[in-house]
């Protein structure tokens, strides 16, 4: 059930990424690792409270210490219209146009989408891959969060248990493990 | 609202901390007023670290944790005046506006600058169409205050590594930490062909310090945030001013004006949180926002003089990656950096002809930034999309087998330069943005393109399959896109300091010509750029400053290089006294 998309938004996000980052190439896919729960989260992220901005620390419990990523950083007034502009945009807002209207994520996303067709999602791999090389600006944008998605701390609503890390043998974060002076100095 | 302490800080960065630090600890009180959010003290009690900071390269490097926003607080760039009003608004030379500032996200490299870097006019001359100019003060008379604040935040380094270095009073509060397995490499490689690599003095704690932990090399460094606090600049010195009970810190209160009547300034006008203005009275304003955010108050605030917010200075960046392919060389575990090298602003005759081949009197490089690959996210964004990603993201490229040299080079002070107000771009509560007017010179052009041969020889020598030689900004002759835009985030000169008042925008004390009572703590007050880090020559000046105006003496280095603390590594106290 997505966050903030439509079911439809959502089927064709879920092709569209899974063409980005496809599975069975050496890695997992974006299904496999969430990415579009990722973005999807994004554009929905205040539909939570506090919003799903900026997760917390020090540590989020991987490597030791508490688990405190999940405890999102509430945001102050001013934070908040930052962030309402980047993703819902300025809406006509007067607050929001001291420098002129901006164009919200949801709006890019809305109308990337909307443009690879309502069909994307039935469409052969070669089809979806032509229509997504047709939109350098969306599909730029939609790489830019599909790496977000696979690479992310898990807490964002993508790399599904560190799916995106463990097939890189990366460890993500560390703290309060940290490393040794060995491992840091040594082959 | 009337006066409530002694003095107003408006930054509570690595100089404005400083500043907060020895008047309370001289006994005076004073009011910190931060227009970024609290993330670094805990919000409870703030004589304490908070935990907010994590190993989260989304946090960091993607939502503007430190700040600033770029949509609610843009700049406008332009390379020159030809442009036009600007070609870009958004992100420029972004330090972080933040409880504090630029020493949040910092890896902690701090240098000390040589005694020839305080005399380059005299040493070197003039250069055509820039102000080269000796500062109004000797390495001699700062020193004091170098060995005060190494002590006060904490540094790691070993004194005599770096043949290049000015003399010390003291050593080292504290030894290196680990060396980085690349770094070790580079470092050979470099010592092969004539070069002086040294493990590079950093505000890291390399042991248990002044009831800090160890750093413990999480990789999460430069541009992030210290989840342990390890890294001393400025925490240290902003939980030792709220501990003396005479500080304030006000967070998210944005100062638009000083007040002022004739020759003094007689307080601030500032908005809370809430968006609600204020005023509040002050004898004394301490304006430490850094090289673009201070000029801008300073323009806001009706000070006119033809060098405030000229000679902006962003240390142009040579950088030289090399690739490794049988090498893993594992940046992500580590300090970001750990060996730098001093070469490239020593005068040879190698760089004398290239100075004459390009046409100008001489050259100077900068320090040199031995460092490897980036971080996850940064690596999958520049492997392709589609069926040939996940196997370019396990052959690990540019997240394991690049290694780097970024050389600070000098930037020369030219009046174009220029740190001035948006005529049509505006912040969120309405105020004109600062615009950046910058481009690089001949001389950043011909010593990025001398020195940067000797690094890219260094590369070729320690293995490398191949090199890319590129900049920031960017300039056309590199072949590789590249945006015009200086991301550096050493940003320096804007209200330059000098004895006087018709060139220099400060006294030789970092205090406004034009108004008795407002002192300037940031690296606005530089000269010249040199080519090290501004942040340890910043916070010594703002200590000197801060003595001086308390009638107070730096309490000098650590005495005998005593190792304190807990877990100090066996041998290390022999190790330091031998300092």
């Amino acid at each position: 059930m997505p966050v903030w998309l439509s079911e439809q938004e959502y089927a064709t996000l879920l092709a569209a990424c899974q063409q980005m980052m496809p599975s069975g190439f050496g890695g997992p896919g974006a299904d496999e690792a969430g990415v579009a729960d990722y973005i999807d989260t994004f554009l929905g992220a205040f539909t939570f409270d506090p919003p799903r901005i900026w997760a917390g620390g020090p540590s989020s419990g991987r490597h030791g210490g508490e688990a405190r990523f999940g405890d999102f950083v509430p945001l102050s007034r001013l934070d908040e219209l930052a962030w309402r502009m980047r993703i819902e945009g300025s809406q006509g807002r007067p607050e929001r146009e001291f420098n002129g209207p901006v164009v919200g994520l949801q709006q890019r996303y809305r109308e990337g989408l909307a443009a690879l067709g309502a069909d994307f999602a039935e469409a052969d791999g070669k089809e979806q891959r032509r229509r997504l090389r047709d939109d350098d600006a969306f599909r730029e944008l939609l790489w830019e969060h599909c790496c977000e998605g696979m690479y992310g701390a898990p807490e964002y609503g993508g790399n599904r248990n560190g799916i995106g890390w463990s097939y890189i043998d990366v460890e993500g974060d560390v703290q309060p493990r940290g490393y040794t002076d060995a491992e840091v100095s040594q082959p | 609202m009337s006066g409530e302490a002694d003095a107003i800080i408006i930054g509570s960065g690595p100089g404005g901390a400083t500043v907060a630090e020895v008047l309370t600890r001289a006994g005076w009180s004073v009011v910190i007023m931060e227009k970024g959010r609290n993330h670094l003290l805990d919000h409870d009690d703030m004589t304490k670290p908070s935990g907010d900071y994590s190993n989260d390269e989304i946090k960091f490097t993607s939502r503007y944790f430190l700040g600033p926003d770029p949509l609610t607080e843009p700049r406008a760039f332009r390379l020159n005046a030809d442009e036009g009003e600007h070609t870009h608004v958004g992100e420029v030379n972004s330090i972080p506006t933040t409880v504090g500032g630029g020493g949040t996200h910092a890896d902690g490299k701090v240098p000390r600058f040589r005694e020839e870097d305080f005399r380059t006019h005299s040493l070197l001359g003039p250069q055509p169409d820039a102000h080269v100019e000796d500062w109004p003060l000797d390495y001699e008379e700062l020193e004091p205050y170098y060995a005060e604040v190494e002590r006060a935040i904490g540094v790691a380094g070993r004194a005599g590594a770096n043949p290049f270095a000015a003399w010390r009073s003291g050593p080292y509060p504290m030894p290196p930490g680990a060396p980085m397995y690349g770094a070790t490499l580079s470092s050979t490689a470099a010592e092969k062909i004539g070069l002086h690599p040294y493990e590079a003095p950093t505000a890291a704690n390399s042991i248990a310090y002044d009831g800090r932990p160890a750093c413990n090399n999480c990789g999460f460094c430069a541009f992030f945030g210290c989840p342990i606090h390890a890294k001393g600049d400025p925490v240290a010195l902003l939980t030792k001013a709220m501990a003396t009970g005479r500080a304030r810190l006000m967070a998210e209160t944005y100062v638009s004006r000083i007040l002022t009547n004739g020759r003094r300034a007689t307080g601030v006008e500032y908005i809370d949180a809430a968006g609600a203005m204020h005023t509040m009275d002050a004898n004394l304003v301490v304006v430490a926002g850094g090289a673009i955010e201070t000029p801008r108050l300073l323009l806001l605030s009706g000070l006119e003089h033809p060098s405030l917010g000229r000679h902006l200075m962003v240390h142009f960046q040579t950088i030289v990656v090399g690739h490794f392919p049988a090498l893993s060389l594992h940046p992500q575990k580590g300090r970001s950096v750990t060996h730098v090298h001093d070469d490239a602003m020593a005068q040879d005759d190698a760089a004398r002809a290239a100075a004459k081949d390009a046409g100008v009197p001489w050259i100077r490089g900068g320090l040199v930034e031995h460092s490897g690959g980036g971080h996850t996210i940064m690596s999958a964004r520049h492997t392709p999309w589609g069926r040939a990603h996940a196997q370019a993201m396990i052959a690990g490229d540019l997240r394991d087998h690049m290694w780097a040299f970024i050389m600070q080079g000098e930037d020369l002070p030219y009046a174009t330069n220029a740190v001035d107000l948006s005529p049509s771009i505006r912040d969120a509560r309405g105020y004109p943005v600062a615009r950046v007017t910058y481009e690089p010179g001949r001389h950043e052009l011909a010593a990025s393109k001398h020195h940067g041969k000797i690094l890219q020889h260094v590369l070729e020598e320690m293995g490398a399959e191949y090199v890319i030689h590129t900049s920031s900004p960017g300039v056309s002759y590199h072949g590789i896109g590249a945006t015009p835009i200086p991301e550096s985030r050493h940003v320096i000169g804007t209200a330059r300091m000098g004895d006087n008042p018709d060139t220099a925008v400060c006294d030789r004390w970092g205090r406004v010509h034009e108004w008795d009572n407002v002192i300037v703590a940031d690296s606005s007050v530089f000269v010249t750029a040199t080519g090290y880090g501004p942040t340890l020559t910043l916070v010594a000046l703002a200590s000197r400053a801060a003595h001086h105006l308390a009638d107070s003496k730096p309490m000098g280095p650590v005495p005998g290089g005593a190792v304190t603390g807990e877990n100090a590594p066996s041998g290390a106290a022999s190790a330091a006294s031998a300092n």
